[in-house]
């Protein structure tokens, strides 16, 4: 199979930046581990694993696998409960990229900040959020973290350093780097993560929100998933860039390609560009190369997508299977006990899931509450002209 | 991190209270926060070394420091998305916008993030957006915007405009206190005026966010209005004192949410309305105000409620042409002549 040469930040690192008058000198932004990625083409030789070059211990490596497994899984629970008409609204897969999620929050400390896009569940698991709140949210219960008013991952809890994102894409990254001024200010170390998609990179908000934390230096990760559809538009229509790395060469700051698809090159970069980050080194942009293998929601036929690709991706690049072999082939365990994690990962989901849908729907009249600080503003209950 | 140029001079720190003209007002209110309340910061364009396009933050960098003083890119989706990170993180931030017509380039970032949080997850994001606004200087199409109709449909958002020194500066430490956001719109044709001069008290005080102000007691006819047009109205009322009518001014000081007890005490006394504002007529808050009346207080009005606004027309920039675009004094006092007739 014919790969890629990587592409390192040094490209992006030399142009007329690298001599700025007032920016102090900091640390070089250079990966020790080469990290390649798999085009989209048929696989001859040997099939994909993942890299060798890793830090990672053995139990490190099976949380990894227990993190994988438990985003697919809720998801094929959500699909079932969708399918049973439970979920209000859509359901949003992110199966066959959930290695890009997983193994880059991953990288991350307790106090660091990530805000997901809808297709990063994964990282929000990672991020301690319970399997419950998710299946809650998306049946749109009382119990849910935002109590039925909004949707799936539309939520956050400081507390785990989880910022919830909108559906206006772009718009978490200047609100990721208000975050880091905040930090700074309170002389927290701490560095943020904001995933971002082919898609999501064309907004305005993207360009100001990356442009302020670059100039602002603050140790901000955008990790930018080439999945290769927003909603049915192919990247091609989304950006002449061939690379969305490139991009970074615009706001003065490094880059690095990583294998999506490989959750442990996803680890080791991401962890390489955090310690940059939370050195000084400011803003880091990660483009994960992956694929996504359903539609942009469960209703989504997939009309626009050409003919075997998907199951191409789903034979010859599965980020599961492709990390089981992995687990298998470096003897960190044996299928046994890859068998004992799925079994003890579907039976969390089963309690979790079966807790949400114990809750019931919020009262109606909860909707009037919180809009502002309700001790300062009362609810903004309906007039009385409507009421008996 | 950097700003702009390294400033000769320094700016004195502001009097605590004394005579103030609204810029002056507001500078303090804002200096005393960043001392009272280490969260308080200030961030947007030219805010640092060159202290704001008006100086309302004119030496805060030299006192306070790079951190706490942010000059941005030419970025409103930053200043209003970092505005609302920050606050998520504890911080109070007051963000400028050079003038209120760049708001609109914030716009998603307000009404999507910063109005929608606590709603959405429990998240108050207690932040200030703040800058000039207001027509009659002119300034032309985009250096004149009256705001405020863009945000009153959006549940979320806190909407403050003073029209004297002292609600200035105890509206924006109100603002700055409070837990969710708030939009600060200064007048610009009031920052500077003499007839606005007035002396501050030394002491710490807020103006309650959310509670409007009789400005003028009368009982022959309400004008409600905000503002620049509170002077417009004052002016107004003393000329129809001389015609024997007896005007009523209220000053609304908080646009959202509306203070509605002291609306409907005033209309419910004199029975007759006049709505002044300079935004353009359709889809003004004026239309709001009307609705109101006519769904709490119709057994109360002995004539139609008037709303005077401006035309429905961008704001020109020609001396002619904006003074036709404006609600002028005469029209007040004319409206009010036509109301006192029923």
């Amino acid at each position: 199979m014919a790969e890629q040469p990587t592409k390192t930040s040094r490209k992006s690192e030399q142009g007329a930046h690298a001599k700025r008058r007032d920016r102090p000198p900091g640390p070089r932004f250079e990966m020790r581990i080469s990290t390649k990625y798999a085009p989209h083409e048929p696989s001859e030789g040997k099939p994909l694993t993942c890299t060798d070059e890793t830090s990672l211990k053995p139990d490190q490596l099976l949380e990894l696998y227990r993190y994988l497994k438990l985003t697919r899984l809720v998801e094929e629970r959500l699909v079932n409960l969708y399918r049973q008409t439970k979920v209000v609204g859509g359901v949003f897969r992110s199966l066959g990229q959930e290695a890009t999620a997983v193994g880059t929050a991953y990288a991350l400390q307790p106090g660091d900040f990530i805000t997901p896009l809808i297709r990063d569940l994964g990282a929000v698991l990672v991020k301690g959020i319970r399997p419950r709140d998710i299946f809650a949210q998306y049946m749109a219960k009382a119990w849910g973290p935002s109590g039925g008013r909004d949707l799936n991952i539309h939520f956050g809890d400081m507390g785990k350093g989880f910022i919830g994102p909108i559906s206006h894409l772009g718009d978490m990254i200047p609100v990721m780097t208000g975050i880091l001024i905040g930090a700074r200010m309170q002389k927290k170390e701490i560095v943020a993560v904001a995933y971002i998609g082919d898609g999501g990179m064309s907004t305005g908000a993207f360009h100001e929100g990356l442009n302020f934390a670059a100039v602002q230096r603050l140790p901000l990760l955008v990790i930018a998933e080439y999945n290769h559809f927003a909603y049915s538009t192919p990247t091609s229509l989304q950006t002449a860039c061939r690379d969305l790395a490139e991009k970074a060469a615009g706001y003065g700051i490094p880059s690095h390609i990583v294998d999506g698809n490989d959750v442990v090159a996803c680890y080791e970069v991401t962890k390489h560009a955090a310690d940059y980050a939370r050195r000084g080194g400011g803003a880091v942009l990660i483009e994960a190369k992956t694929y996504r293998r359903k539609g942009h929601a469960e209703h989504d036929d997939q009309r626009y997508v050409a003919p075997d690709e998907i199951e191409w991706w789903e034979k010859h690049n599965d980020p599961v299977d492709r990390f089981e072999k992995y687990l298998l082939e470096k003897n960190v365990a044996k299928q046994d006990k890859l068998d004992e994690i799925v079994s003890e990962v579907t039976r969390a989901i089963e309690e979790d899931c079966a807790w949400a849908e114990s809750s019931p729907l919020p009262e109606g009249e909860k909707a009037a509450y919180g809009v502002f600080d309700n001790s300062i503003v009362p609810p903004a209950f309906r007039p009385p002209v409507l009421e008996k | 991190m950097s700003t702009a140029v390294k400033k000769e001079h320094r700016s004195a720190r502001p009097e605590r209270g004394g005579p103030a003209t609204m810029v002056e007002a507001i500078r303090q209110g804002i200096w005393e926060e960043m001392e009272r309340d280490p969260t308080v910061f200030v961030i947007g364009e030219d805010v640092g070394a060159f202290g704001g396009a008006f100086k309302v933050t004119d030496g805060l960098i030299d006192e306070f420091g790079k951190e706490r003083v942010i000059d941005t890119p030419i970025s409103e989706g930053a200043i209003v998305g970092a505005a609302c990170g920050a606050a998520l993180m504890g911080m109070r931030p007051v963000a400028e916008f050079q003038f209120i017509d760049f708001i609109s380039a914030g716009f998603d970032l307000l009404t999507n993030y910063a109005a929608k949080c606590r709603y959405r997850w429990g998240a108050g994001i207690p932040a200030v957006f703040r800058g000039p606004c207001g027509s009659g200087v002119r300034s032309g199409p985009f250096h004149s915007l009256n705001a405020e109709a863009f945000f009153l449909n959006t549940a979320g958002l806190k909407i403050v405009e003073p029209s004297t020194a002292y609600d200035a500066k105890g509206l924006i430490k109100a603002a700055i206190r409070d837990p969710d956001p708030v939009l600060y719109f200064e007048h610009k044709k009031l920052y500077r005026l003499p007839r606005l001069r007035e002396d501050l008290p030394a002491d710490d005080y807020i103006v309650e966010i959310g509670k409007a102000k009789v400005v003028r007691e009368g009982r022959d006819l309400t004008i409600i209005t905000f503002g620049a047009m509170v002077l417009t109205a004052l002016d107004a009322a003393e000329e129809l004192e001389k015609e024997g009518l007896d005007v009523e001014v209220i000053d609304l000081r908080t646009l959202a949410p509306l203070d509605k007890a002291t609306i409907l005490a005033s209309v419910k006394k004199t029975s007759r309305v006049i709505i002044l504002h300079e935004a353009s007529r359709t889809g003004g808050i004026g239309g709001e105000i009307a609705a109101l009346l006519s769904e709490e207080a119709f057994e109360w009005l002995d004539a139609p409620i008037i709303r005077l606004a401006s035309i429905d027309t961008p704001v020109p920039y020609s001396p002619p042409l904006e003074d036709y675009y404006l609600p002028q004094t005469k029209d007040v006092v004319s409206a009010a002549r036509k109301l006192a007739a029923y």
